[in-house]
């Protein structure tokens, strides 16, 4: 499927979603309250079978928060990036730990490492960080003026 | 011929010459007491060293070889370094059992030696139950390793005391079992009488289909009792870092550790007594000349090497085959050891009844 | 002790395996919950060796932090090289010579091959054979040994640059690879002998930690872990990246995807491995070994991604370019991460000795999950 093909398919399914010019594969960008929707809608479309979610992270804006989704199907290998912009002050977004389950661990880090809160995560705790650790390290505001080295 | 029989008889004339009885009989206590305790430090560490050098033979290494000619000081200057290590206790551990249970399982396998015949007539104890003595006692050292694993506070040790007790336990009967098959066949539960009825044979060379059966089962159910691998799972370090001796250290880890190699050795003794006759040597039906070649070995000698090999044997399982997991453990004993010894003891009493043995 | 035993009320009881266990291979924190030996639950806890790579990269230019990602994954920390070399080299559409190509790839299978032995003989350790670690030991000494010729090191290599690798390679290197191909193909049978053969191995590993298809894709399992559970990913077959695609090899694949499937197929890849050096080492072209670069690395603004395969699977590399000298964001889809996040649904229901048996053929590698 060409990267025209798959755009116009999830346009037809979700309309939800606008397409982003430039990227190596396509990219798209979804209002955090439909993100839920169109996650389910590209994973269980048959034709689409976006069944494997290879990257997910964040990217701090300074003045918003991106959320980002490699997805990809093993069975027809076409690849769509989605992109979700949050709010930096109270970025909140819809889990997919239930629709891909690595999504799990993966929304974990984003969440103590950039602050985002995954809304229905079942377990929704540090991973990496010890628990008392308070602020965002991959924010590009995060300060710590023992472990950090500036150049 | 050099014979540890003329020895002892020389001693023990020698005492009752010139000593009261009673005080003869002190003596001889203090000198048997002074063997086993020497034998059992001796054994630790060259069972160790061994061990060390099997090991590195089948890995492709070099072994120990700093300390001493050739590294052969490795091991006494290991013990060294233990006796003078702290012998920490956990602060949440049972102390009075904590510091207890190395001790039993040392006594355990220091007790055992008493009916082993070492060489012609050269024996603690000719007791008329020696091989019921043995697998009773042996089966105490259980207690030892369970009152570690419970008494050190520790889960990782409760595991492997836990895991410890089941397979000793089972294995036991196996060992047993295998054990009443020779006694089957030689009429006697008397050690020295055993190795007598091997005169003209040893049991696993007579070509009794029971016997080979009963000594495989053997040496598989005694490599699970000394928990050697690959039935090591009461010590499994890549899963329980150290099982039941997780939290000793020093000398009380010392005796764990000596205790094994002493458990080793029993065991693998009675396997050369019953199976392959003890002190007697090798004789190949009517070839006098080499019959006679092989008398002048050492009774000595020939105990020993047959141990040693046997010991061996179980050092190369150790270093050849991966663990058991428990289930696959006690299947192996349930539904297929204690069968089949059952079934191979059934034959060999009927052999025995028809008077087919000979 | 106790106390957390009488709390559940169950007989459940929770055990702390690591940081510091001989069988996590580093410092990997799991608490296991279990009843009896059955395993109810296993819950890791990462960031003991968490050092924030990421953050680390967005204050290093371009060239700089190639260096870096060996310590990521430290048993293929040339195949890491790789892929933040392939990324940069695809922003700046840096043309690679060929030799380079040659070399790269020839080593990336080297380091492929050590890290598969490393793996097979810790393996073998954690269910309880301690041979194999030296046999395996044998053979990835002398690949240690080219490295060390060639590159300076023997674990972290830092070969490469953007547009090529940093030196040409040793006089010595062709034979002595050559030498170590042939004198592995011989080994490997000896592998097979001690340890895939035996019955008590095989009734380790056969039906225990069965991960379906289903499920190896949804937790984003890569790697041999997944070609075990029939799920095609192999990077080298579906994206080809530098000669990957003018070289036969087979990816292996199995589809019972439990343990003893996974170890197989991490031997197949060993085979394969010395496929595509046996092809290629005799035809290592002549030429340059650096694509011409500027002094100073400045990316187009714009988000790249290369991904390569190493020993472990899928490794992603993400990199949002301001057009600085530094990345913006980067982030590194490691594969050992995805592959722990399925350790919890394969072990649940199996017994404490088989969680160890999981680990080892997951083939988990905690800086690389930990970053």
């Amino acid at each position: 499927m060409t990267r025209e093909e798959l755009q116009s398919r999830i346009s037809e399914i979700a309309p939800m979603a606008t397409a982003i010019e430039g990227g190596e594969w396509l990219n798209m960008d979804v209002a955090p309250a439909d993100w839920k929707n169109v996650a389910k809608l590209v994973r269980h479309t048959a034709g689409l079978d976006m069944d494997y979610l290879f990257c997910l992270t964040c990217v701090d804006w300074k003045t918003h928060l991106t959320m980002v989704y490699h997805l990809t199907s093993t069975t027809h290998r076409q690849t769509v990036v989605f992109k979700v912009k949050l709010d930096r002050e109270k970025a909140e977004v819809d889990t997919v730990c239930d629709i891909w389950r690595t999504a799990e661990f993966h929304e974990r880090e984003v969440f103590e490492l950039f602050g985002v809160d995954f809304k229905g995560h079942p377990d929704l705790r540090k991973l990496i960080l010890p628990d008392d650790w308070q602020g965002f390290p991959l924010r590009k505001d995060y300060e710590d003026p023992i472990n950090m080295i500036k150049l | 011929m050099f014979s540890l029989e003329n020895i002892t008889n020389l001693v023990s004339t020698w005492l009752y010459a010139n000593l009261d009885p009673t005080w003869a009989l002190v003596v001889q206590f203090v000198i048997v007491g002074v063997l086993v305790i020497s034998l059992f430090s001796i054994l630790g560490l060259v069972l160790i060293m061994m061990e060390r050098r099997v090991a590195a033979w089948m890995q492709l290494r070099l072994g120990p070889n700093r300390v001493g000619p050739r590294g052969y000081f490795q091991t006494v200057a290991d013990t060294l370094k233990l006796i003078v290590k702290e012998g920490m206790t956990p602060d949440g551990a049972d102390k009075f059992l904590f510091n207890l249970a190395p001790f039993i399982v040392m006594i355990v396998s220091m007790v055992i030696m008493a009916p082993l015949m070492f060489a012609k007539g050269f024996q603690i104890w000719d007791v008329n139950i020696g091989v019921f003595f043995i697998t009773a006692v042996s089966s105490v050292s259980v207690i030892g390793i369970l009152m570690a694993g419970w008494a050190s506070n520790n889960k990782y040790s409760l595991l492997g005391a836990m895991r410890s007790g089941a397979q000793i336990v089972s294995y036991e009967l196996s060992a047993g079992l295998a054990i009443l098959t020779i006694v089957v066949f030689s009429g006697s539960l008397q050690v020295s009488t055993i190795v007598e009825s091997q005169a003209d044979g040893w049991w696993l060379l007579k070509g009794h289909v029971p016997a080979v059966i009963s000594f495989v089962i053997f040496i598989i159910a005694v490599t699970a009792e000394t928990n050697r691998a690959p039935f090591d799972l009461a010590e499994a370090e890549s899963e329980l870092t150290a099982g039941f001796h997780t939290e000793y250290s020093g000398m009380k880890f010392a005796l764990f550790f000596l205790a094994e190699y002493v458990n080793i050795f029993v065991v693998c003794a009675v396997g050369a007594t019953l199976y392959l006759g003890g002190w007697m040597p090798f004789h190949i039906g009517n070839w006098t000349s080499f019959n006679q070649v092989m008398d002048y070995i050492p009774s000595s000698a020939w105990f020993f090497g047959k141990t040693f090999f046997l010991i061996f044997v179980i050092m190369w399982f150790r270093w050849t085959f991966p663990r058991l997991r428990i289930d696959q453990l006690l299947n192996l004993e349930w539904k297929y050891l204690l069968p089949i010894s059952l079934f191979n003891l059934l034959l060999a009493t009927v052999i025995a009844i028809m008077g087919l043995h000979f | 002790m106790l106390q957390d035993v009488i709390e559940a009320g169950n007989g459940d009881m929770i055990v702390n395996v690591g940081p510091q266990h001989p069988a996590t291979h580093g410092v990997l924190h799991l608490v296991i919950t279990i009843h009896g030996e059955t395993i109810k639950k296993v819950e890791p806890h990462l960031g003991y060796i968490h050092r924030s790579i990421e953050k680390m990269c967005e204050s290093l230019t371009y060239r700089q932090f190639i260096y870096v990602t060996s310590r990521m994954d430290y048993l293929s920390s040339h195949i890491n090289n790789h892929a933040c070399a392939l990324l940069t080299e695809k922003a700046l559409q840096i043309e690679v010579p060929e030799r380079a190509q040659y070399i790269r790839v020839i080593m990336d299978e080297l380091t492929r091959l050590a890290s598969h032995q490393l793996w097979w003989g810790a393996m073998a350790m954690d269910i309880g054979a301690l041979t194999p670690f030296f046999l395996a030991f044998r053979e990835r000494e002398m690949i240690n040994d080219i490295m060390e010729e060639t590159c300076g090191a023997r674990l972290t290599m830092n070969y490469m640059v953007p547009g090529g690798v940093m030196f040409d390679i040793h006089p010595n290197f062709v034979q002595k690879v050559k030498e170590f191909n042939a004198h592995f193909k011989q080994k490997i049978d000896e592998y097979d002998e001690l340890l895939t053969g035996n019955i008590i191995f095989q009734n380790r590993m056969k039906g225990v930690g069965v991960l379906s298809k289903e499920d190896a894709i949804s937790f984003g399992c890569t790697g041999p872990t997944a070609r075990a559970s029939g799920v095609s990913c192999d990077i080298r077959k579906l994206f080809p990246y530098e000669v990957y695609d003018k070289v036969s090899f087979k990816e292996c694949m199995a589809t019972e995807g439990d343990s003893f499937a996974r170890y197989v197929v991490r031997l197949e890849e060993m085979k394969e491995s010395m496929r595509i050096i046996d092809q290629l080492i005799d035809n290592i072209p002549e030429g340059e070994i650096q694509g011409k670069t500027k002094a100073v690395l400045k990316p187009p603004k714009g988000e790249f991604y290369t991904r390569v395969e190493t020993a472990r699977g899928e490794l992603g590399v993400y990199v949002v370019s301001e057009g600085a000298t530094t990345p913006y964001r980067i982030k590194f889809r490691s594969p050992g991460f995805s592959n722990l996040s399925a350790l919890d649904h394969i072990a649940r229901g199996q017994k404490l000795g088989d969680l160890v048996a999981m680990m080892g053929t997951l083939d988990l590698v905690i800086p690389d999950i930990d970053r």
